[in-house]
């Protein structure tokens, strides 16, 4: 039976080499998805229109925001389903100890290496985040990289210790805040007369330019997207790891 | 020529790689594979010039779906007849 599933796996992956010589060349100006007018005018104008230097970023946070802000829902959404089906499903069991939980203390070395490195971790996820227009980076991956500092503090002690910096309760809120500040910034260009995340409008209640507006709002819309990824990150390995038990854990 | 070299010998580990996390029995061991597997791709990836994704599947890919995948594995009752 399991020889049989082999022809599939070969005809599908033939057909997919087959096809893969097909591909345009690496780089190749003639290729479709670069002689495209949509790649032109994203090149030609991004710098014009925003003043911000990484095109992916504008593309992501702006042209395409409203894209990105149900981006962010789906993430929060996620979060808030995991957490709803695990919490309190383990209360059931009436706390069992696994057999990977065993009493020990936490290991000398691993706990001051990571109380060296999860500053440095922080500082970077800030950079990543606030730099995002700049040099690659953004709201996605300063926050997955601030969530991992505090799974990284309940590895090297336990849930308990990251969830005194960050409980659950607080996971949720910032979640949501995040999504408000998103959504919050469409909703403050839309009073001021434009539509819905048309943030050049926010020039009127900032003292820059329609560009520099574009520019700002952006750095706006990726904290938000920060603060809720970073927040369901860890809400999901802390009920992932303890089943909902929220104590102990790996 | 260098670059040539160096996206072979990166494809060569992936498929090595993959192979690998589907034949060993040890569930950690796997999805520790996988992990080295998200950290090739991301390799790739900055070598291509696509540095956004890049970042994104070593944060996400490398690091913390074998961080979940670890988390969830340490949950299941590991019995196994193969």
């Amino acid at each position: 039976m399991k020889w049989i599933s082999l022809v599939p796996v070969l005809a599908v992956g033939g057909l997919l080499l087959f096809a893969a010589k097909d591909f345009p060349e690496w780089g190749d100006p003639q290729s479709p998805a670069s002689s495209s007018p949509v790649s032109s005018h994203f090149i030609n104008n991004t710098g014009v229109d925003t003043e911000v230097p990484n095109m992916v970023t504008a593309v992501l946070a702006d042209y395409r925001g409203f894209d990105t802000m149900f981006e962010t829902v789906v993430v929060f959404i996620a979060g808030v389903a995991v957490i709803a089906i695990l919490k309190g499903s383990g209360r059931r069991r009436g706390g069992l100890r696994k057999d990977h939980e065993v009493e020990a203390e936490p290991d000398l070395i691993v706990t001051n290496t990571v109380r060296l490195v999860v500053p440095v971790i922080q500082i970077f996820a800030f950079y990543v985040l606030a730099h995002g227009h700049v040099s690659p980076g953004g709201g996605f991956q300063g926050g997955v990289v601030m969530g991992a500092s505090f799974i990284l503090l309940a590895l090297a002690w336990d849930l308990d210790h990251a969830l005194v910096r960050m409980s659950l309760p607080k996971c949720i809120i910032i979640a949501a805040a995040g999504i408000i500040l998103y959504g919050g910034i469409g909703f403050l260009s839309m009073l001021l007369g434009g539509e819905f995340l048309d943030y050049a409008e926010l020039e009127k209640v900032l003292p820059v330019s329609r560009e520099m507006a574009r520019y700002h709002a952006m750095l706006g819309v990726e904290i938000g997207v920060g603060f809720t990824v970073t927040s369901i990150m860890f809400a999901l390995y802390a009920n992932l790891s303890s089943e909902g038990r929220l104590k102990g854990g790996l | 020529m260098g670059l040539e070299l160096f996206n072979t010998f990166i494809l060569l580990l992936l498929v090595v790689a993959a192979l690998a996390a589907l034949r060993i029995r040890d569930l950690i061991t796997a999805s520790a594979v996988f992990g080295i597997y998200s950290f090739l791709m991301c390799l790739l990836w900055a070598e291509m010039g696509a540095v956004d994704v890049a970042f994104t599947e070593a944060t996400v890919g490398a690091g913390i779906s074998t961080v979940v995948l670890v988390a969830t594995i340490f949950n299941l009752k590991r019995k196994s007849n193969d």
